[in-house]
C-alpha cells in the first residue's frame, strides 16, 4: 500500500508565529505568553512597536522552541517564571559552549 | 511484568519520611528532566522517577503499594493478586504531563483504570473547540538536511474508544523533510493534531528536528566541521587533497606549511538555506609509524638533515 507524503511548513527563521500560534503550539493561554515576554523570556519582533498591544505581536520560530521547553520544565519542576527564564538562559549558554566545544575538538581516538 | 522498587528508583530507603521522598524526586526530577540532562536515558529515567513519586506521595497509595512489595525485588516477575486495593482509598492522580502511555505496565496494573488518573487528564470541551497541537520528534541524518528526505513517523497518541476507555492508538505518517532543515527546527503539519469538537478544525502536530550524531560531521547552526587529517608531507609541501562532504567529494587545495587545526572554509557548503551554511576543513597532522625499516630510515634522515626543534618555543 502506498501511503501518502505529507509535506508539512518548515518554520525556519523566516517564518513568523503570532501569538494565537504559539498558545495553541504550547496548549498555554494568551497570559502565560505575555508573561514569558515580561520576564524576557521570549521576545517578539515587534515589542517596539506594539508594546503591550500582545495581540499584534510576531514572534520569529525559534521562540516556539523555547517557549515549549519553558512549559515542561515549569509543568515538570513547577518553578516560576522568573525561574524558568534563568533556566532558559542558562541552558541555551550550555548549548552554544557545547556546540563551540565540539566543534573544535580533536579526534582523540 | 516486572516489579518495580519505587524505593529504589528514589533513591531512599523504605521508611523514609514523605519529605525525604519529596526531596528526593525534586533533585533527581531536575537531574534528569529531558530539556537539562544530557543522558541518553534522560526521558526513560524521569519518567521512571514521576511514577515512583506519584504512588509514594501519596499516603494512601505508598501504604497499599508497602503492604504489597514487601515480598517483592526489584525486577521480579509480578501479579496483582485479585482485590489488593481492597481497604485502601484513592483520589486520582495528577501525575504530571503526558498521557497514561507514560506509564508502566506495573503502574498500571496498580494505579491505571480506576482511580481516576486516566480520566482526571482529559478535560471537558465544550462544543466547537479546536483540536489539541500534538508533538513529536523526528531523528534525520545530516545527508538528509541537504538533499531533503521522507521519513517514517510513528505516534502514539490516547484517544478514548466507543466504550469510553483510553487507548493508545498508533498511526504511522511519511512526512517530507524539507533539505535546509537546521536541529531543534519544527515542521508544522497543519490538521495532523487531535481532532476538533464541534465541526472545529483539528490541531496541528509538530515535528522537532534532531540530527543523528555522525561519525565525520559535526553541525553548528548552518554551518558543519570536519576533521581533515593531512601527511606530514602533504602539510610541509601543500598539496590538492579530496574532501569528504555530505554532497561528494571535493578537492581541496592545501598551501605549504599548513599547521594542525587551521580551519580551512568552503563557502556555501555547508546546510542549504537562503543563506547556506559554510563547510569548515579543520587540518590535522596525521604521522606515519615507523613499523618498518624502510620508515625507519626515512625518520633518522630527517633527524639527522632536518635541524628542527618543535620544542624552541618553549625555550627548551
Amino acid at each position: 500500500m502506498t501511503q501518502e507524503i505529507l509535506n508539512g511548513i518548515l518554520l525556519d527563521e523566516q517564518t513568523e508565529l503570532s501569538l494565537i500560534d504559539l498558545c495553541c503550539a504550547c496548549s498555554s493561554t494568551e497570559e502565560w505568553i505575555v508573561e514569558l515576554v515580561e520576564e524576557g523570556a521570549i521576545e517578539p519582533m515587534n515589542l517596539q512597536t506594539t508594546g503591550k498591544q500582545c495581540r499584534g505581536w510576531v514572534f520569529t520560530a525559534d521562540n516556539l522552541r523555547k517557549a515549549r521547553t519553558a512549559k515542561r520544565l515549569q509543568r515538570d519542576l513547577s518553578i516560576n517564571i522568573a525561574g524558568v527564564a534563568l533556566a532558559l538562559n542558562l541552558l541555551e549558554q550550555i548549548e552554544n559552549l557545547e556546540t563551540r566545544l565540539n566543534c573544535f575538538k580533536i579526534n582523540s581516538k | 511484568m516486572d516489579f518495580k522498587d519505587y524505593y529504589e528508583i528514589l533513591g531512599v530507603i523504605k521508611d523514609a519520611s514523605q519529605d525525604e521522598i519529596k526531596r528526593s524526586y525534586k533533585k533527581l526530577a531536575r537531574k534528569y528532566h529531558p530539556d537539562v540532562s544530557k543522558e541518553a536515558d534522560a526521558e526513560v529515567r524521569f519518567k521512571a522517577i514521576g511514577e515512583a513519586y506519584q504512588v509514594l506521595k501519596d499516603p494512601e497509595k505508598r501504604a497499599a503499594y508497602d503492604q504489597l512489595g514487601s515480598n517483592y525485588q526489584a525486577g521480579q516477575d509480578f501479579n496483582p493478586p485479585p482485590n489488593w486495593d481492597a481497604g485502601f482509598e484513592f483520589n486520582g492522580g495528577d501525575f504530571t504531563g503526558g498521557s497514561n502511555a507514560d506509564y508502566s505496565e506495573f503502574f498500571e496494573s496498580l494505579f491505571g483504570h480506576g482511580f481516576g488518573s486516566a480520566q482526571g487528564r482529559h478535560k471537558q470541551y465544550g462544543d466547537n473547540v479546536r483540536g489539541e497541537d500534538h508533538h513529536a520528534k523526528v531523528l534525520i541524518d545530516l545527508e538528509d538536511a541537504y538533499l531533503g528526505a521522507t521519513r517514517s513517523v510513528t505516534l502514539q497518541s490516547p484517544e478514548i474508544d466507543s466504550s469510553g476507555h483510553v487507548v493508545n492508538k498508533q498511526r504511522t505518517l511519511k512526512v517530507k523533510i524539507p533539505k535546509g532543515v537546521k536541529q531543534g527546527q519544527h515542521i508544522r503539519l497543519g490538521g495532523q493534531g487531535s481532532p476538533g469538537m464541534g465541526g472545529s478544525p483539528a490541531g496541528d502536530l509538530y515535528l522537532v528536528i534532531e540530527f543523528k550524531p555522525h561519525s565525520i560531521y559535526r553541525v553548528d547552526g548552518n554551518d558543519v566541521y570536519l576533521d581533515l587529517p593531512l601527511s606530514p608531507w602533504e602539510a610541509a609541501l601543500g598539496a590538492s587533497v579530496k574532501v569528504p562532504t555530505p554532497l561528494g567529494n571535493v578537492d581541496l587545495k592545501i598551501a605549504a606549511d599548513t599547521p594542525a587545526g587551521r580551519k580551512l572554509r568552503l563557502k556555501g557548503r555547508g546546510i542549504p538555506s537562503k543563506v547556506p551554511g559554510d563547510l569548515y576543513v579543520i587540518t590535522q597532522l596525521s604521522i606515519p609509524p615507523a613499523d618498518n625499516d624502510a620508515a625507519k630510515a626515512l625518520y633518522q634522515k630527517m633527524q639527522e638533515e632536518l635541524a628542527y626543534n618543535p620544542r624552541s618555543k618553549l625555550g627548551v
